[in-house]
């Protein structure tokens, strides 16, 4: 079974984030960037797929600027076999994405495409479901348990009343949750080896897809600071407080 | 001229500091808490180095070691050096020398360090013989097919992890224009050889948890087999092997250097006074952008001095003035850093008391600040008859 496994190339969860001065997105010069999170647990549950003799090939794709490149080489670092690097703009919408996702999928043919639920970057959590869609497929999100099955999957999904579990027939979209696995990090010599790992390149045309923006941003800004709390000495004062200055009783 | 790192450069500084903060960072406190490794806490660390391929990642791939270059070597070296040194070193990088190894040497020295199974150090050293290292007075002597060892070494480190001693002894004198020289071969020494005595060094103020030696060898009778490279000839196995050790001394700087350095960032935007943050006081920044610019020109210096060596093209004023400016850089970052923490720098919750101590060394081993000035004025001065 091949996989196929999305990766993209985020600012890295430990930078703090700064806001574009002129409030048209974040601040992304001279920002450390890696693989969004999620990815990677989606690598890693790729590769332990084929450790466990259930996937053959794992296709890492990334499509982004050239420096994606480097995600994609991270991936192929963690296991994956090879890589698609489809150069486009770095703000390119989830519904393009999942466009390009589908002529690729359909150009490779995987069984599996395992996502990340989300980018931590824009929180979209759109892809993978889109995909889906345009694809005809069942889709599995969120995942925090998968078991492979003949010809299909039991899927343990976290939902806000607890886990639900259900079953996808494959083909089929997965998105994984944070507690599915801990991600590997890539060992000397599997660093070494990547670099002998084919990418190969391509751009939105030849996937025939045209990233038009459907989306315009009006603004970007922080979120407001947090006031520091502060202690009172009697329940009369946090009554009188919390009528006349919080004015919510 | 490209000053970018590779992709591999990149993924191997994120492997490694992950391993760092996540294997070695945790039990930081406990190391210099006790002075002491334990052995378990060793076993781990080897163990999951090994699984990552950080084990011997300095030798060759062919001999299973994880076949880095120099600059990668010293990438890898700048995120070890940012733990305690006890934790760190326990990722061994044996030395490049035990290359030199022939025939069975290679079975009972080589591979078992690159497989973790065995640990080397090396003894050069005596009380006699610092920085004037060939005045050294550890003698081997001819006895038929043997060499019999006579004489002391100290500030040896980790030989108490150590399961043989790369000895460097003298084997006689010869006439130079210059006056007569010692001349000095390399052997391979096995702890617990009869007439091999290893004793507790002395207690120091740097690197706690990895501590020194005396080497003692009363009449210690070993055969020829055990000579590493040519009899006589040890300097020259010396020269061929160990060049980069003083990068490596550069490159364990720099680490601590960068944590330093991200410590007090982090806190001169934390800590308020006087209304505001103390970044805010040129008195601080000033501080933060000269101990950037002292810490970035060093890394450029030694990250040159490690491409020269994958040329080959890398001249001893390279590595000295890597060296040199690395360890000063240290010593001058370690004591801003404190200076900007105030009090808070000097107490054992943070790693800087901890930093500053370490640096103190670092410009004294393997070649003193002094040694490596003279190397570099030497490599002017010489070419024009000065």
């Amino acid at each position: 079974m091949k996989v196929l496994v999305p990766v993209k190339r985020v600012v890295d969860y430990n930078v703090k984030i700064r806001v574009k001065p002129d409030q048209t997105g974040v601040e992304t010069a001279n920002v450390k960037m890696s693989m969004n999170p999620f990815d990677e647990i989606a690598v890693e549950q790729a590769v332990r797929l084929k450790e466990a003799g259930t996937a053959t090939e794992i296709v890492a794709v990334s499509i982004g600027p050239t420096q994606s490149q480097e995600t994609i080489r991270t991936a192929l670092a963690m296991g994956a076999d090879r890589g698609i690097l489809v150069e486009a703009d770095a703000d390119v919408e989830p519904l393009a994405i999942a466009k390009m996702l589908k002529a690729i999928v359909e150009k490779e043919g995987p069984e599996l495409v395992l996502l990340g639920k989300q980018a931590i970057d824009d929180d979209s959590n759109q892809t993978g479901q889109m995909l889906a869609a345009l694809m005809g497929w069942p889709q599995a999100t969120f995942a925090s348990k998968v078991e492979m099955k003949d010809g299909s999957m039991d899927v343990t999904r976290e939902v806000d009343g607890g886990l639900e579990t259900i079953n996808v027939k494959l083909p089929a979209a997965l998105t994984v949750d944070l507690r599915l696995n801990e991600p590997r990090y890539a060992s000397l010599p599997n660093i070494m080896k990547a670099k002998k790992k084919p990418i190969d390149t391509m751009s939105p045309a030849d996937l025939g897809v045209e990233p038009a923006k459907r989306l315009e941003v009006l603004k970007v800004v922080e979120p407001e600071k947090r006031q520091g709390g502060a202690k009172v000495e009697s329940v009369a004062e946090l009554v009188d407080k919390l009528k006349n200055e919080a004015k919510v009783i | 001229m490209d000053f970018s790192l590779s992709e591999e450069h990149r993924m191997i500084v994120e492997t490694a500091r992950r391993f760092v903060e996540e294997e070695l960072y945790p039990y930081e406190a406990e190391v210099e808490e006790s002075d002491t490794l334990r052995p378990e806490l060793a076993a781990q660390i080897r163990e999951k180095s090994i699984e990552l391929g950080l084990y011997a990642a300095n030798m060759p791939e062919e001999l299973g070691g994880g076949g880095l270059d120099t600059v990668s070597m010293c990438l890898l070296d700048r995120e070890l050096g940012r733990a305690n040194m006890a934790l760190n070193y326990t990722v061994a990088r044996p030395s490049n020398i035990l290359q030199a190894c022939e025939g069975e040497q290679r079975e009972k020295y080589l591979f078992p360090c690159i497989r973790g199974e065995k640990v080397d150090c090396l003894a050069m050293t005596e009380p006699g013989a610092g920085s004037d290292v060939r005045s050294m007075s550890c003698k081997a002597e001819r006895d038929g097919d043997d060499f019999v060892i006579n004489g002391v070494k100290h500030f040896i480190s980790h030989a108490d992890w150590a399961d043989f001693v790369i000895l460097f002894a003298a084997t006689g004198e010869e006439e130079t224009p210059r006056g007569p020289r010692k001349k000095i071969t390399s052997f391979l020494v096995d702890k617990g050889w009869p007439g091999f005595t290893v004793r507790q060094g002395y207690k120091n103020v740097s690197h706690r948890g990895y501590h020194n030696f005396i080497l003692e060898f009363d009449d210690c009778r070993v055969p020829s087999s055990q000579v590493l490279g040519v009899v006589d000839q040890g300097f020259d196995v010396a020269n061929d092997w160990l060049g980069a050790t003083r990068l490596q001394v550069a490159a364990l700087s720099l680490g601590r250097c960068h944590r330093a350095l991200e410590q007090s960032l982090d806190w001169a935007v934390e800590r308020k006074q006087f209304g505001q943050q103390i970044s805010k006081f040129q008195g601080v920044s000033f501080k933060l952008a000269d101990m950037k610019m002292r810490l970035h020109a060093a890394e450029l210096l030694v990250m040159e001095a490690a491409w020269k060596h994958e040329q080959g093209a890398m001249e001893d004023m390279d590595a000295a003035m890597a060296k040199l400016a690395a360890t000063e850089a240290l010593a001058f970052i370690a004591d801003e850093a404190i200076q900007i923490h105030g009090g808070m720098g000097l107490m054992s919750d943070l790693p800087l008391e901890r930093i500053w101590r370490d640096a103190r060394v670092e410009r004294i081993w393997e070649g003193t600040s002094e040694i490596q000035r003279h190397i570099i004025s030497r490599s002017l001065l010489r070419p024009l008859g000065g």
